[in-house]
Formats: C-alpha cells, structure tokens, sequence
C-alpha cells in the first residue's frame, strides 16, 4: 500500500511500475489479509520472528525518537556521562531558544516561498506534460517520454557547477528564483511520469459518455475527469514540496550568503558548529524537530491518502 | 490508453466543431513549458559543462582571461591522476557494498513483514516510515549527535557492553569508520523504500500457488528460492539498480560527516570531490570533466531502467 507513490527525496517510479494501479495492488492486499486470516494457529516458530519484528523496529525508529527525547532535556542533562534514555524532558526551552536565535524565521520564510514556487509551477507543467503524453499520440512523443526517463536519473552532483556558474552569470545566486528554477526542472520529470499514471487511470470511457450526454471536450474533462485527478495533483504536489523542503546540494552551491538560507543549509550550520565547539545538542535537537515534524506528519498524512482508490468508485456510480 | 483517441477523434468533431481541429498541435503546446525549464536549468549548463571540460581553466581564467580549447587534454589529465582513481574506487566500493547491505537488509525486513502477524506488521511498517520520512539533513544531524565521540549514546552503549577502547572514540576520524558509518545511515535511510517495495511485491505471490507447492512437499526455503523469488524478481531487480544508482552519487551524507570533522582529502567519495573542485578551488573544468563523467557513467546505468519504464509506458 505504502510504495504505490514515494514523496520521497529521489525516488522515482519504481513503486509504481510492478503494480499499475493502486486499486489493483489493494485488492490484493486485502485477499492476503483474509488467507491469513484462515490459519491463524498458535507457532513459536512465528512468536520468535514476531519479538525479532518489534526489536528491529525499535532499533530503526530509535533515532528518530532519540531527536524528540533530546530536544525536550536541557543541556544540563545531555552534558551527564550517561544518556537520559526513557521519559521526555518535557521542557520546550530548547525550542524557543531556537526561535530567539533569530535565524530559524528567515531560513523558514525562504523555504517556505522556494517550496511554493516550486510546487505551484512543478504542478502546472506537469499536468500539462502528463496530458500531452497520456491523452495524445504525436510525433516525437517517445522521445519526450524517454527523455523525462533519463533527466530524472540525471544525479544534481553532476549538474551544480554548471548551474552555479549559470546562476551566478544571470545574477540569480542567492535568490528564491534562482533555486526555485533549479528544482522546477529536477522536480518536472518525475511528476509528469507520476502524473501520467493518473491521467491514464481515470478511464476515457468517462470523458466520452459525458460528451454524449453533450459536453464539449473541454468540458467533459474540466467536470469529469479533473475531479478524478485530484488524488494524483495531491500526491504530486506533496512529492514536489517535499523535494524542495528537503533539498541540499542544489541549495548548497546556489546559495552561499549566510542571511539566505533554507532550513536543510541552516540546520547544517549546526552541524558544523559541532566540529569546532562543544554543542548545544539539545538545541539541534530541538531545530532538527521543528524541520522533521512537519514533513514526517504530511509525508504520513499522503501515504494514507494514496492508498483509495482512485477511480473505483466513480465507475460505479 | 489507445482508446480516448480513437474515441474521441470519432465523436470530437460531430460534437464541437472547430476546437479538435488543430488536434495535432496540442501536444506540442502541452509540453512546451516542461521542455522550456528543462532546457534552461539542465539543458544550457550541460552545455556549458561539456564545452568547459574541454577547456583550461586556470588562474587567468579567473581573472577574466577568455579559457583556452584543449580539447580532451583535462580528461588525460583527470584519468592520469591517482587521485581520481582513488576516489572512482572508493565511490564504486562504497556503492557496492551499501547496495547490497540495503538490498539484503530490505528483503529481509520485507519477508519478515510477511511472516509476522498483522501488529508487528504494522509496528515495523510505522518504524519505517518515521524513518524514511525524515529530511535527510535532519536525520545527518541526529546521526552525527548519535555517533558524538564526547556525549554520544552510541559510544555509551557499547562502553557500557564492555568495550572500553570506545570511551571517547571518534568514529569519523579514520576513514575506514567513516564509510562504515555512513553506510550505516545510508542503509538506514534506504531499507524502507527497499522493504515496501518487496512487501508490495511479495503481496502480489498467490497464496494459492504456495499452498499448492506446500502440499506437494516443497520446504520453505524451496518455495521462496523456486517461487517467490522468480516472481518478484522484476522488482527485486529494479530496486537494486535504482540503489546503485543513487548510492554511486551520494553527496549529502558525506558532506555533512564531513562537516562534523573529518578530512575530506581521504574521505571524498565523486560528488564531494566535483563539489570541492568546483567550489572549492573553482576549477571549473575540471569539476566540468568529472561531472561529465559522472552524468555518463549515471545514464550508462539508467539506461536499463528507463528501458524497462519505457515498456510499462507502450503497455
């Protein structure tokens, strides 16, 4: 259920490809859930896996539960010898020491504008693109299907140089702009494929009963089939905000100035700090949270999202 | 797929009666803007970069001297510096070695979300997701306070089992524990995408086909080699590729275990090493040649998984 779309920093449409539509994969789920069902008898066998199931899991999410735990003791208590392992500090003084840092506000804002550019235009050029190639037979369509493929591949370590020096000689180094037009284009590719799977899933069969009924084309698809895709514009549009939440190479050659800053650059500030002086750990902690927890929380939110079906029920009803 | 066309050419044009005409410049419009941006933010500095890998780009350069055209001689010099080698070797260990730590690791947690009963599941699935969830950098700044060598709980933890010598051990000091500690978080970062994607795949084996063969007497190891194996392997194999392309580029993670203080002369892996040339000590065309050949290296990889995406596509 989970991988049918990653909003997740590179990963393309692998998850999508083994299965091609989510309601496809939930029927089968489901079926596996009731076999199951079937021959549930007690095995030590399955007890034995079942305690290694809930350590491994312990082990993998512990780091993230080690950020919170650490972001809510004062440092008094980080600095002790032995690790306060159990019970939440319970004290927020880490956060707002964050926030009267003054720098978290401003590295907030200019990320919150990129991400927005970002997803707004990322959306529009890709609904676009998706249409083009999912509704449309034309000359030199499998190129552009094959080179949306390639570009998403194109790995931003071999491209930042040429971008820097190209940003810095449209004087649009350190600028919302110049960022923004950086990750419309790494961000494009991906949700013209991820929107493509979408478009074609909501069946012409649709379109073309309403415009029997009388709808024009333009219509038919504005009323019908648009309604349908909102489940894919969500999906898409989180997997473009999160990838301009989260980005930092680009972000680390194009923006050099220490007043314009995003919140993975300004977090990594932190970082370096720790290699020259005893740090704050419990503000990092606490700063590392306040990036996280938005992100975790919509990442969690969509993956729930995703999993209905997307056109099911509109051929029933 | 084929058939809104087909449909919609029959009954566009008795319906309404001009807008279907231009039909075959749509598309065209369509893509246009993607095919816009993606030419001015990769298409031009990719140019640009392979017009200046071919160039000198020395100190008079830098002060506006137009470069020189020299053709391949950076390349030569590029693969005739021991250097690169040792950073192209380490890249490729580094990739190897995570790749397949992450791909058995996944499969693993992937059969033992089968295996277990639907709390677990659900228990190792929302561990997962936590962690796959979290912004790179946020997680790099949790591992580097993991791995502290003052205050760290790692260390405590393994001092605390005894092994003294860890009192105070900087992980990132020696280059050996740095790799292994990044190979630690990029596994950790990239074993859920790896373990749904098998669960998904695993999902898709009938339960049907496995009972049959468990009547017939095969054991579990037989059917998971003769059956489940051969029907995830599409997947299995596209995951792995997709691993081993992302961890050929890795950048993020050594950058930032870097910035916590180490040297970065011995544990550069390709992208820190285009990064330092580049920024570093602007030697843009030398940052030019090894982007040029990360890129070729990149698509000579890509190109059997876009092969396979481009069949799903004709389907």
């Amino acid at each position: 259920m989970t991988s049918t779309v990653n909003p997740t920093p590179a990963i393309p449409a692998v998850a999508v490809a083994p299965h091609p539509t989510p309601t496809a994969q939930a029927r089968s789920t489901a079926r596996t859930g009731t076999e199951r069902s079937g021959n549930r008898r007690f095995k030590p066998g399955r007890v034995a896996l079942g305690v290694i199931g809930v350590v491994v899991s312990l082990i993998w999410v512990f780091p993230v539960y080690w950020m919170l735990n650490s972001s809510l003791l004062p440092n008094v208590v980080l600095q002790n010898t032995t690790p306060t392992w159990l019970p939440f500090g319970g004290s927020f003084d880490n956060f707002v020491a964050v926030f009267e840092g003054g720098t978290f506000l401003p590295a907030l804002g200019m990320s919150t504008a990129i991400a927005f550019i970002t997803v707004t235009f990322c959306l529009l050029l890709a609904f676009f693109g998706a249409l083009a190639i999912s509704r449309f037979r034309f000359r030199g369509r499998k190129t552009f299907v094959l080179a949306v493929l390639l570009i998403q591949m194109l790995p931003a370590e071999g491209l930042f140089i040429a971008q820097y020096k190209m940003m810095g000689s449209l004087n649009l180094l350190n600028s919302i702009v110049g960022v923004s037009i950086i990750y419309i284009a790494a961000v494009v590719p991906f949700t013209i494929w991820m929107l493509r799977g979408f478009v074609a899933g909501v069946p012409a069969d649709l379109e073309e009963a309403a415009m029997i009924d009388g709808l024009s084309r333009t219509q038919a698809f504005m009323r019908i089939t648009f309604p349908l895709l909102a489940p894919g514009l969500i999906a898409s549009g989180v997997y473009a905000f999160l990838q301009a939440w989260n980005e930092f190479t680009v972000a680390l050659v194009l923006l050099q100035n220490n007043s314009d800053q995003t919140l993975p650059l300004w977090l990594r500030g932190f970082i370096q700090a720790s290699a020259s002086r005893a740090t704050d750990w419990g503000q990092v902690m606490a700063a590392s949270t306040m990036v996280a927890v938005p992100v975790i929380i919509f990442f969690l939110f969509v993956q729930g999202r995703m999993t209905s079906g997307l056109v099911s029920g509109a051929v029933k009803g | 797929m084929t058939t809104p066309n087909l449909v919609l050419e029959q009954v566009g044009p008795t319906r309404t009666d001009k807008p279907r005409r231009k039909r075959p410049l749509a598309p065209y419009l369509l893509i246009l803007p993607a095919i816009g941006i993606l030419i001015l933010a990769l298409g031009y500095p990719l140019i640009w970069q392979f017009v200046t890998s071919m160039q000198k780009f020395g100190l008079a350069q830098q002060f506006g001297q137009p470069p020189e055209f020299v053709w391949f001689e950076n390349y030569i010099t590029l693969f005739t510096d021991p250097y690169m080698w040792t950073v192209v070797a380490r890249s490729i260990a580094f990739c190897l070695v995570t790749a397949a730590v992450t791909m058995i690791v996944g499969t693993l947690m992937a059969l033992l979300m089968k295996a277990v009963n639907t709390g677990v599941r659900i228990t190792i699935q929302i561990s997962m997701l936590l962690a796959w969830a979290m912004p790179v950098v946020a997680a790099m700044t949790v591992w580097n306070w993991l791995i502290d060598w003052r205050r760290g709980v790692l260390n405590n933890v393994l001092v605390s089992m005894g092994f003294d010598q860890f009192q105070n051990h900087n992980w990132l000091a020696d280059p050996l524990s740095f790799f292994f500690i990044a190979m630690i978080i990029v596994v950790w970062m990239s074993v859920p995408f790896v373990a749904f994607s098998i669960y998904a795949g695993l999902t898709q084996v009938s339960g049907e086909v496995l009972e049959a063969a468990q009547m017939d007497g095969a054991t579990p190891t037989q059917r998971l080699w003769y059956i489940i194996v051969p029907i995830i392997k599409p997947v299995l194999a596209i995951i792995l590729l997709l691993q081993i392309i992302w961890d050929l580029r890795v950048f993020t993670q050594i950058r930032l275990l870097q910035d916590a203080g180490s040297i970065a002369s011995e544990t550069n892996l390709l992208g820190t090493y285009i990064y330092q040339l580049g920024v570093g000590s602007s030697d843009f065309a030398m940052a030019s040649a090894v982007s040029i050949f990360v890129l070729v290296l990149t698509v000579a990889l890509s190109w059997f998984y876009v092969r396979s995406m481009l069949k799903e596509d004709e389907s």
